[in-house]
């Protein structure tokens, strides 16, 4: 899905200054940062799978999904894994600190186009987080979609995101909600095993269905597999692409994937647009 | 009440099977139930039983010495549970544990093994049945073992 650039008149490589609102802890390496604009501007406007640019003055930028506001909230939220220098940095943020931020930018899932049609959202590890927003969107509407299914893995229970919400998607607004882990102990009660298999413990009508799917690449190779399965069509699957986004807005090409850039193409792709390319290990 | 057939017919894993081997099948099972918490069978044990997993939730776990027991896979409603009863020397690898109220049908794998080598149909029948679950596994085992999900540097 094409998406929505800043507006006309802002230079998309310079960032504005944005407020950290709120910190939020989601799991031993992962937060979330609740952001809002400094000096009281109007909330940035964006579609669900974009990502902004995140500066953490003089250590570096980094690409972030957004994976929120949640219903009713203003703030601009991003949940980002500590894992590099400037994540770091992003990381020691706290309340009233700035940062900088550019965006939105990047394409977005098909909430409209997915209308009258069954959803199977699909996210390993940290790939919830851009998936969030979509899944907000079509439960604001819920009575436009049929079946709308999560199916959600990560390595260990003490992974799983957005916890405190699975129960309020399940039992508000009727999303099938399945989770697995990788492995667990005995405290774990759910599902062990790789989120592909999960597909199979769900009910959907496939050739009626959209898919979105985020996560390892790996991970989606597989999951793209076993939809095409189970009978939904290359068309109707989606899935986001990760490499080393730096402007963000086509300019420098180190995101270049085959014909598309991702920063400005993707990262939300239709699987059978990016099919031929998908799993070259030299691209 | 259901029978025994009619619920092994309706299970995805012998879904289409001919009337004739369902019969031959139905022939060595029978109900079981497991509470929450209740071994199935332990590692190294005799693998007697395949089990049908009508519902419920079944942890196979391997537990290293010293350490917790570790869950390296769950199967549910509409699985099966163990191939340890086909391949010789007929041991279960795994330590396999009801997490929750389980109910399953089990077939005697000795009798199973029996009706397979008399009726070598049957025997390519079940084994075209059991081989995808197995790759299905390996699969999953070698996602798992890529760790995935783990920071990629």
């Amino acid at each position: 899905m094409a998406g929505q650039m800043q507006p006309p008149g802002v230079n998309p490589m310079i960032p504005q200054t944005y407020r950290v609102n709120k910190f939020i802890r989601e799991t031993h390496d992962t937060f979330s940062l609740d952001v809002v604009p400094k000096g009281g501007t109007e909330p940035m406007v964006f579609q669900p799978g974009q990502f902004n640019m995140l500066y953490a003055f003089g250590v570096g930028e980094v690409p972030i999904s957004i994976s929120g506001p949640k219903p009713g909230t203003q703030g601009m939220i991003h949940t980002i894994r500590d894992v590099g220098v400037v994540t770091r940095a992003l990381h020691h943020l706290k309340k009233g600190q700035t940062l900088g931020l550019r965006g939105p930018f990047g394409s977005s899932w098909p909430i409209e186009e997915s209308k009258g049609q069954d959803v199977v959202i699909m996210a390993g590890g940290i790939g919830l987080a851009p998936l969030r927003p979509a899944l907000y969107a079509l439960l604001e509407q819920r009575d436009q979609y049929g079946e709308i299914v999560l199916l959600y893995g990560v390595r260990n229970p003490e992974d799983l995101l957005f916890t405190k919400e699975f129960e309020t998607w399940r039992g508000k607004y009727g999303v099938q909600v399945k989770l697995t882990v990788d492995t667990a102990d005995r405290e774990w009660r759910g599902n062990v095993g790789v989120v592909n298999t999960l597909i199979q413990r769900v009910t959907f009508d496939p050739l009626n269905t959209v898919a979105m799917i985020c996560g390892p690449e790996v991970m989606m190779r597989f999951a793209v597999s076993e939809l095409k399965r189970y009978g939904v069509p290359e068309q109707q699957l989606y899935v986001t692409l990760e490499r080393n986004l730096k402007c963000a807005v086509g300019f420098c090409g180190h995101c270049q994937f085959g014909p598309a850039f991702i920063c400005k193409d993707g990262a939300v792709f239709r699987y059978d647009k990016v099919k031929p390319f998908f799993g070259i290990r030299e691209i | 009440m259901k029978t025994l057939e009619s619920i092994l017919a309706n299970h995805p894993f012998f879904a289409n099977l001919k009337a004739e081997y369902l019969a031959l099948v139905t022939g060595c099972a029978s109900n079981v139930r497991f509470e929450a918490g209740q071994f199935i069978h332990r590692q190294d044990e005799e693998a007697d039983s395949f089990y049908i997993i009508r519902e419920g939730k079944v942890a196979l776990e391997i537990c290293p010495p010293g350490k917790k027991a570790i869950t390296v896979q769950t199967v549910s409603d509409g699985e099966i549970l163990g191939w340890a009863w086909l391949v010789p020397p007929y041991h279960w690898q795994f330590d396999a544990q009801a997490v929750e109220l389980t109910r399953a049908i089990v077939l005697d794998g000795k009798c199973l093994r029996n009706k397979c080598g008399e009726d070598h149909t049957l025997g390519y029948e079940l084994l075209s049945r059991l081989l995808p679950i197995i790759g299905q596994t390996m699969e999953a085992t070698r996602l798992q073992l890529l760790d995935i999900y783990g920071v990629q540097r």
